[in-house]
């Protein structure tokens, strides 16, 4: 399992968990796993966002490993200027 | 990527040759979008909306098409239906459908064989109007009762109950901000504002399209990203993606302002219609009504000090307007408004607005500038009332390595202190000031960006390199990429082209934007490089009869790697290029990705201003600006973003602003009324380049083009607040608001 930290607008769409366990090797497991898990979030997810894994900020690639003691936060979908 | 800890010494990186483009460019030669022309080219051009919100009724084009010379008319008829989400947005702006939603918005367009036939066939197209309320200002936008710019526009994120303009809702932050607030001894409160200003590109947007019936078309353009326009402009005319191949020319300036389209797929909708090429060029007027500036913002400011300097809370509303559509950048203000700085209790709402002006557009590090004047001022205030040295105390504050952000995540390598120590030890900061005079100090913060890149490299006959990128070349990147090939291949940089490709020959490629080219696409040629120096190794090994393994490659020679290998003499990249057809064929190198080691540049500012106290105009004395580059490939290029942000920043501070009228139309679209600094305006600004390698890229770097547009906004506010005494909350700090601050003061 691997803690995912929300943005406090997301909380209340995950029964008000500002951190929560999801299974997942990837970021897009992850984040398959946070729709699975919590529905409400599939509009902010499917919109897109970024994400960090231990600091490390991944704008958009589904494809980067996650450990399972990663620390992991959901950010706003990151863009360019 | 990780940082390639063999190359500790560089012997072209951090050097400062001749920029590649510069012969072309002093005399001329180098072609820009409006230089392009074909045989049989017609010229285009559009009609825009008077009105800031008015109901088409109807489009009467029949005068138009009699006029002799007259090609091809098109409306939002000739656009493809059905489109969704940020495409459908996108064919809005550029042609008008059921609503004008804007002053200057695009509702028809002509081709004609000469400009001047084509503007005398607008006036001959009758459009009736229903002229419906409208509104421009963000904060009257959200307010009940304000005109609807359109329904159904807002996304999940908007709670119930809010006005139909506000499109998304934002809502971050952490701790226990009463607790926070609590352990201050001095808490702040402010209002801020900011206008909205334009990138100030020197050259207009301009275009010629060519598409046929059989939806195969090319397209030469001024942009920052072809592929981006591509994607556009395929989807706004419903063609398949790799049948319009989209060519960038020499571009004078972007900005961000270049990443999206305006008239491009108008140009190609004319074409398609009449059957020949089609350009348009964008007058001055245009650009300023109807491409993209940036958002304006109202902002909420709260935050707390202890007496000797440390944050204990902060916390900040930001409402942002984007024009009539959905996206301004207000996720990126709540993200980094109080980055700088390690906060325990933070909290940001924001809210993206929509109003009666042009869809805003990237205006360099869109939308920290905002957040940075209305935090970075507030910080200035809370030293001043605490009696505090306004650097040491962001030094006690700073965020370095570790330091867990406002927007989550813990920071990687940074630069700040250092950046922060370097302006305090730089001679600016102590220099006596007069009567009149004030001094300001900013710090400011861009996360940067990587971005899909793909590279190629090949070798020459006579052992030259070409490489080709697909990031236009804004801010000097061919000059930085040559200097990257040539410290790969150890070859004089004057033996390395830099070409930069157009979408049929490279795989995809985001724009020059986010300050990414010189580490992506330069993190590109590094890897194509290698992948070429293995290709050169080999054919040395095959001719020696080792393996490819025993080679190595050293100032562009292959040799032995050591003893073992076999005693042979260096071979070098001319020698093996020159037999390169009949040892296996081209060499050459390829290198794609989106790479996520984009590491994020600090920067801080001060500058030194005098007041006249009889008219309220600013003058800048001094200015340093200095920065964290990670490693400065071309120093001079690198002092040019820090110049080039610096004076924009100025602009955006003391004298550039969007003026709406009572009717919603734009006051100020020419450069005499929007005034943007010019050299005569202002000293040189130094500069002093700091260089905390990022780890994410094999030579160090960071992104440099943005950071430096951050903090001259609330740093010019500073040094006001400094000479006159008055805190000014809202920008442009125009010479009329500046006397009345003066006059006000009592």
């Amino acid at each position: 399992m691997v803690a995912v930290h929300l943005w406090s607008g997301l909380r209340a769409l995950a029964d008000g968990q500002e951190v929560v366990e999801v299974e997942g090797e990837t970021v897009g497991q992850l984040l398959d796993a946070l729709v699975a898990a919590y529905p409400g979030l599939e509009p902010a997810i499917r919109r897109g966002v970024s994400v960090s894994v231990d600091g490390q900020i991944i704008a958009n690639n589904r494809h980067v490993k996650v450990a399972p003691d990663a620390e992991v936060f959901l950010l706003q979908r990151l863009y360019a200027g | 990527m990780a940082l390639d800890t063999d190359t500790k010494t560089f012997k072209y990186i951090g050097t400062r040759p001749d920029r590649p483009d510069g012969l072309d460019k002093v005399t001329g030669r180098a072609r820009f979008g409006a230089d392009f022309s074909m045989p049989g080219m017609l010229h285009g051009a559009i009609l825009r909306s008077p009105h800031a919100h008015a109901k088409i009724v109807k489009i009467d084009a029949t005068r138009a098409l009699a006029l002799a010379g007259v090609k091809a008319v098109v409306t939002r008829a000739d656009f493809p239906t059905g489109l969704t989400g940020e495409d459908w947005n996108i064919q809005e702006n550029v042609m008008a459908g059921e609503k004008a939603l804007y002053d200057g918005h695009a509702v028809a367009a002509v081709a004609a064989t000469s400009q001047l036939i084509a503007r005398d066939a607008l006036k001959l197209i009758e459009v009736t109007y229903e002229v419906l309320p409208h509104v421009t200002d963000v904060d009257k936008a959200m307010a009940e009762g304000a005109p609807v710019i359109r329904e159904g526009a807002a996304d999940y994120s908007v709670p119930e109950g809010l006005h139909p303009n506000i499109v998304r809702y934002m809502d971050t932050g952490r701790g226990d901000l009463d607790a926070g607030f609590a352990a201050a001894d001095l808490v702040l409160e402010e209002s801020y504002k900011t206008e909205a200003a334009h990138q100030g590109y020197i050259e207009p947007h301009a275009c010629v399209g060519q598409l046929g019936a059989d939806g195969k078309g090319e397209l030469w353009c001024c942009t920052q990203g072809h592929w981006f326009v591509r994607q556009m402009c395929t989807a706004v005319l419903g063609l398949e993606a790799t049948q319009l191949r989209v060519t960038p020319s020499e571009i004078g300036g972007g900005f961000g302002g270049k990443t999206t389209v305006f008239i491009d797929p108008v140009a190609l909708a004319l074409s398609r219609k009449a059957n020949r090429p089609v350009k348009i060029v964008m007058s001055r007027s245009e650009v300023l009504r109807a491409s993209g500036p940036t958002s304006s913002a109202s902002m909420d400011i709260k935050m707390g000090m202890t007496r000797d300097g440390k944050i204990t809370a902060a916390s900040g509303t930001f409402r942002m307007q984007g024009g009539a559509f959905p996206g301004a950048p207000v996720d990126v203000t709540t993200m980094l408004a109080f980055a700088n700085y390690d906060i325990e209790h933070v909290h940001h709402i924001g809210y993206d607005v929509m109003t009666n002006r042009p869809k805003q557009a990237a205006y360099r590090a869109p939308g920290a500038p905002m957040g940075a004047f209305a935090v970075e001022s507030m910080l200035d205030e809370l030293c001043r009332q605490l009696d505090l040295d306004p650097i040491d105390t962001r030094l006690k504050n700073a965020v370095k390595e570790g330091t867990r952000a406002t927007f989550g995540p813990k920071f990687p390598p940074v630069g700040l202190i250092e950046t922060l120590e370097a302006a305090r030890a730089h001679p600016n900061y102590g220099a006596p000031l007069g009567p009149n005079q004030g001094r300001g100090v900013a710090s400011g913060y861009w996360m940067n960006w990587g971005g899909e890149t793909s590279a190629s490299v090949a070798i020459g006959e006579d052992g030259t390199v070409q490489v080709s990128v697909g990031t236009p070349d804004i801010g000097g990147s061919r000059a930085s990429m040559a200097l990257m090939a040539a410290e790969a291949f150890g070859v004089p940089y004057e033996n390395v082209r830099v070409n930069i490709a157009d979408t049929g020959t490279l795989g995809i490629n985001e724009p020059t934007h986010g300050s990414r080219a010189t580490f992506a696409s330069g993190l590109a040629t590094v890897e194509a490089a290698k992948e070429a120096i293995g290709k050169l190794c080999k054919r040395a090994a095959d001719k020696w009869g080792i393996d490819a393994e025993a080679v190595t490659w050293e100032d562009g020679f292959a040799k032995p790697s050591g003893p073992n290998a076999g005693e042979f003499p260096p071979l070098g990249i001319a020698e093996i290029a020159s037999e390169m057809g009949s040892t296996g064929g081209p060499i050459s190198g390829h290198f794609e990705s989106s790479p996520d080691g984009f590491g994020g540049s600090f920067g801080t500012h001060i500058v030194d201003l005098e007041v006249d106290p009889e008219t309220g105009r600013s003058t800048i004395l001094r200015y340093l600006v200095v920065q964290d580059a990670g490693k400065a490939i071309h120093p001079a290029y690198v002092e040019g973003q820090f110049q080039g942000g610096a004076v924009q920043g100025i602009g955006w501070a003391l004298n550039e602003e969007y003026v709406y009228g009572e009717d919603g139309c734009l006051q100020n679209p020419i450069f005499l009324d929007y005034r943007v600094p010019v050299a005569s305006d202002l000293p040189m600004i130094d500069t002093v380049i700091v260089e905390v390698p990022n780890p994410g890229h094999p030579y160090g770097v960071r992104g440099v083009g943005e950071t430096g547009i951050t903090p001259p906004l609330p740093a010019v506010a500073n040094a006001v607040r400094a000479a006159i005494g008055v805190r000014m909350t809202q920008l442009p700090l125009t010479p009329p608001r500046v006397l009345a601050a003066i006059k006000g003061r009592g």
